[in-house]
């Protein structure tokens, strides 16, 4: 068969996402990119058999992060673990306006665009978000990570025979004011803040760059 | 900027910043969508600590600023110098006016702790200041006293943002950014005599003329020269009008601010200044600014904040201005306004606030009160040298009655007492954790309870009794019947001088405050307990200057000194020969007080303990400076009161 030779074809939000990636100009100066904090809440922590119910994100660009550049979408589930209702407090027939997996997962990506991706524990979310890419056939994710565990390590260097610091850790020692936890859009709020503060410090001495901030992130390097 | 725009998506960060920000003016007058489509642009920014949000004469930014967490100070460019002009915290807002008027920033605004901003775009302002009349008229009142006032919180316009005022005035967002001032002073030759001179004055019903030269003004006079020195004969009246002017006179550009001019006459002790083309004395005259222009104006000013105590209707408006003294202190330390002037003004801002709760609480009793008594401020208040807010400490002293009356009599005085000092521990004076308060039964007496216990404490001089005596004999009276404290003082006298050896004991007492120097000339500072390493300069180095002036005082059996400087002036006039060694106890404690406030506003606290590793070199030099005074008063207690002995 012919088509068999032919170069895979990807969805167009697929394909459009790997060209914003690969062809952004932005990424040569800081005060030009756009990072996006991101926060999933999930059904459990089983890559397999667990499901994102909700993604929230927040832009950051110039130091400033953009109430209106922001992102906050609720899954329709199939999979569903009561145990984690406690945590995050999305019900299975939650009255949140609700999408399914293909078109919420679509419509992030578009949100996205050729933004640099900063979590806090990055991989699980992005782990998370690559799951659902591969349901569709696609991922996984091209965007440049950056983790605020990384990034304090980095800054904060007697600290680092310290493993893994937990997010309340984190705002406890750049004093961020913790609200909505465990609302993705909450956390995802309060990781924006941590990337902030956490830039100004790093900026101090040298101006900042992007690679210097991806440096921090030898776990994420792909 | 990106903008995804999904109609069923919920913004959890835009309902919390909408949340936040409907509390604060001018946003708690805005329509919900307005709000919300506020909340939901705004951009929210990190500043560290003395980093700049903008500088004075940048460009306007696109976006005002809401403080969300910290604190910025607006600070003026000023003959160098830096002058604080208003903290803004959480919910107020700054940096607006330079983008609704198209101008520059006029001051700068600098990070006092790390802060968070909502930097909110002034685009969608102005859309809602076109539908909504009460935003515009909070932005135009804001504006005026944020500029006009020069400590003021700028944007709390709940209370005092004088909206009669800008009815009146037809306000527009341009006239009000500078002091306005008089635009066609009064002036005349210097070749004119002084009797002339004063003719114009009283033709024009003005207080002064100024004396110029092309144009230019080379002097100025004022009622007051006329005063001391035409009418007490000094000079001439027929003498020519460079006799008696001040000159040169301080010029300044057309732009000045209120702030500006108020802290130019404060520092250079004058009342008027000119306003000429180009700002110096060498170009044309175009105004004369006078105190009372800008009294006029609706400033922030200490006895504009006592005159709105005097009008104050209940305790939270008193808080609120002693709030704003707070602020008024702060200023006041940062430009280096003497202490003795600073003490006094804020000494007179609190005493007219205790005042008006007592009178507050007075209007909420049943019944007028049975007999006279008095109010008394003790410890630090009573000798005006509180200038942080530190605990309360007062007395009641009402009149004997007969035996029959006593108790209900009492009772009212202890229920008034309990009111007034509920309604200071909610204006932000703290209980007395010692509860020498007015509401305590022990402290509420009679005056015969008084003469009684005073007596005791003189005629059974333990260790307590001398402490009492300290705090005690620094009463003043705050409100009430002068005759009563003054039968009071009497007594006290009157029992000293009949138990000489009192003194002794007391000066005893004075000279067991803890050294603040050692053999090495080293700070000596606390062995143990919380404040471990720290140096105590309340009781190392302020108390052994307090209770050397209060000894001395007594002593001399000087009445209605209350205060340690007053009280050193007092006693220079009492024992000449000591003079330069009190004259440099008060040049001491006016150091050390200045140094105690300064690091409580620093710090938050009272300034009482201070970390010596935060101090620079010339700091410790300047407080060790102060020591040797005490030293030496010390050794004259010693002696005269041959305390070696008693030791």
């Amino acid at each position: 068969m012919i088509r068999f030779f032919k170069k895979k074809q990807y969805p167009k939000f697929w394909e459009d996402h790997i060209y914003k990636v690969q062809n952004s100009q932005k990424y040569a100066n800081f005060e030009d990119i756009r990072f996006v904090a991101i926060d999933t809440e999930t059904t459990g922590f089983d890559y397999e058999n667990d499901r994102i119910l909700c993604i929230g994100a927040v832009a950051i660009k110039n130091n400033k992060i953009l109430v209106s550049d922001s992102f906050e979408i609720y899954i329709k589930q199939d999979v569903f673990n009561k145990e984690t209702v406690k945590i995050h407090g999305i019900r299975k027939d939650g009255d949140e306006a609700k999408l399914s997996e293909e078109e919420a997962i679509i419509k992030f990506i578009d949100y996205l665009d050729d933004a640099v991706i900063v979590a806090h524990h990055t991989a699980f979310d992005v782990n998370m978000i690559n799951q659902a890419l591969n349901r569709l056939k696609v991922g996984p994710l091209e965007s440049k990570l950056l983790d605020t565990n990384y990034i304090h390590k980095k800054i904060a260097k007697t600290d680092t025979y310290k493993k893994i610091f937990s997010l309340e850790e984190l705002c406890e020692i750049y004093n961020v004011k913790m609200h909505d936890r465990h609302t993705a859009l909450g956390d995802a709020l309060i990781a924006a803040y941590l990337f902030l503060k956490q830039t100004a410090k790093y900026k101090k001495n040298n101006a900042l760059n992007l690679f210097d901030l991806i440096n921090t992130n030898y776990h994420l390097l792909k | 900027m990106i903008n995804i725009v999904i109609y069923f998506m919920k913004n959890t960060i835009a309902e919390r910043i909408y949340d936040f920000l409907k509390n604060f003016p001018p946003f708690d007058v805005l329509e919900k969508e307005q709000l919300f489509k506020i909340a939901s642009n705004v951009k929210v920014t990190y500043v560290e600590k003395d980093h700049f949000v903008f500088k004075q004469e940048e460009n306007p930014h696109e976006h005002f600023y809401v403080v969300k967490d910290g604190a910025i100070g607006l600070y003026r460019n000023m003959d160098n110098e830096q002058i604080l002009v208003d903290i803004c915290d959480e919910g107020d807002i700054f940096g607006l006016r330079p983008l609704i008027q198209n101008d520059l920033y006029l001051m700068s605004a600098k990070a006092n702790e790390e802060s968070v901003l909502y930097a909110v775009s002034v685009e969608i302002l102005k859309e809602i200041i076109q539908t909504n009349e009460k935003v515009k008229k909070f932005l135009i009142a804001s504006f005026s006293s944020n500029i006009k006032t020069p400590y003021a919180k700028g944007t709390n316009g709940q209370i005092f943002a004088n909206i009669e005022i800008l009815q009146t005035s037809n306000s527009s967002f341009t006239e009000i950014q500078s002091a306005e001032f008089s635009k066609n002073p009064v002036i005349t030759l210097k070749t004119a005599t002084i009797k002339e001179a004063a003719q114009i004055m009283s033709e024009k019903r003005v207080g002064s003329i100024l004396i110029v030269e092309n144009r230019n003004p080379i002097g100025i006079i004022t009622d007051k020269d006329l005063r001391s020195k035409i009418a007490t004969g000094l000079v001439s009246i027929d003498e020519n009008v460079t006799a008696i002017m001040s000159s040169p006179v301080k010029t300044f550009k057309q732009k000045i601010t209120v702030a500006e001019a108020q802290i130019a006459m404060i520092k250079n002790k004058i009342t008027h200044l000119c306003i000429t083309k180009d700002g110096t004395d060498k170009t044309e005259l175009i105004g004369v600014l006078s105190e009372h222009d800008i009294v006029v104006l609706h400033g922030n000013n200490p006895s504009l904040l006592i005159k709105k105590v005097y009008r104050a209707k209940d305790v939270n408006s008193l808080k609120y201005i002693r709030d704003k003294t707070s602020n008024l202190l702060e200023g006041y330390i940062e430009q280096n306004i003497p202490i003795t002037f600073i003490s006094k003004i804020i000494s007179e801002i609190n005493e007219a606030i205790t005042i008006k709760a007592i009178e507050l609480s007075l209007e909420e009793m049943d019944k007028r009160p049975p007999v006279k008594f008095g109010w008394l401020a003790l410890g630090s208040q009573g000798r005006k040298e509180q200038l942080l807010m530190t605990d309360q400490d007062n007395a009641l002293v009402f009149e004997d009655v007969p035996q029959e009356k006593y108790q209900s009599t009492k009772q009212y005085f202890l229920q008034l007492s309990k009111k007034v000092t509920e309604k200071m521990n909610v204006i932000g004076f703290e209980y007395c954790p010692a509860d020498m308060m007015a509401s305590n039964p022990k402290w509420c007496l009679s005056l015969s309870e008084w003469k009684n216990q005073f007596d005791a404490w003189i005629k059974t001089p333990t260790e307590d009794a001398m402490m009492m005596c300290t705090i005690f004999f620094d009463y003043d009276l705050v409100f009430g019947d002068k005759m009563l404290v003054n039968a009071m003082s009497d007594s006290i006298y009157e029992s000293i001088n009949s138990f000489e050896i009192f003194l002794n004991f007391l000066g005893r007492n004075a000279l067991r405050n803890p050294p603040p120097i050692g053999f090495f000339r080293q700070f000596l500072v606390e062995n143990d307990g919380e404040h471990k390493d720290q140096f105590d300069i309340k009781s190392r180095a302020l108390m052994p200057l307090v209770d050397a002036a209060r000894l001395l005082t007594l002593s001399h059996s000087i009445k209605d000194k209350n205060n340690t400087v007053s009280r050193f002036k007092k006693l220079i006039k009492v024992e000449p020969k000591n003079q330069d060694l009190y004259l440099s106890c008060i040049d001491s404690f006016n150091i050390l007080l200045q140094f105690r406030t300064s690091q409580g506003l620093t710090n938050n606290d009272s300034g009482r303990y201070v970390d010596l590793n935060n101090l620079s070199k010339s700091e410790k030099l300047k407080l060790k400076g102060c020591f040797k005074p005490i030293r030496d008063v010390q050794e004259l207690l010693n002696i005269r009161y041959n305390l070696a002995q008693m030791m």
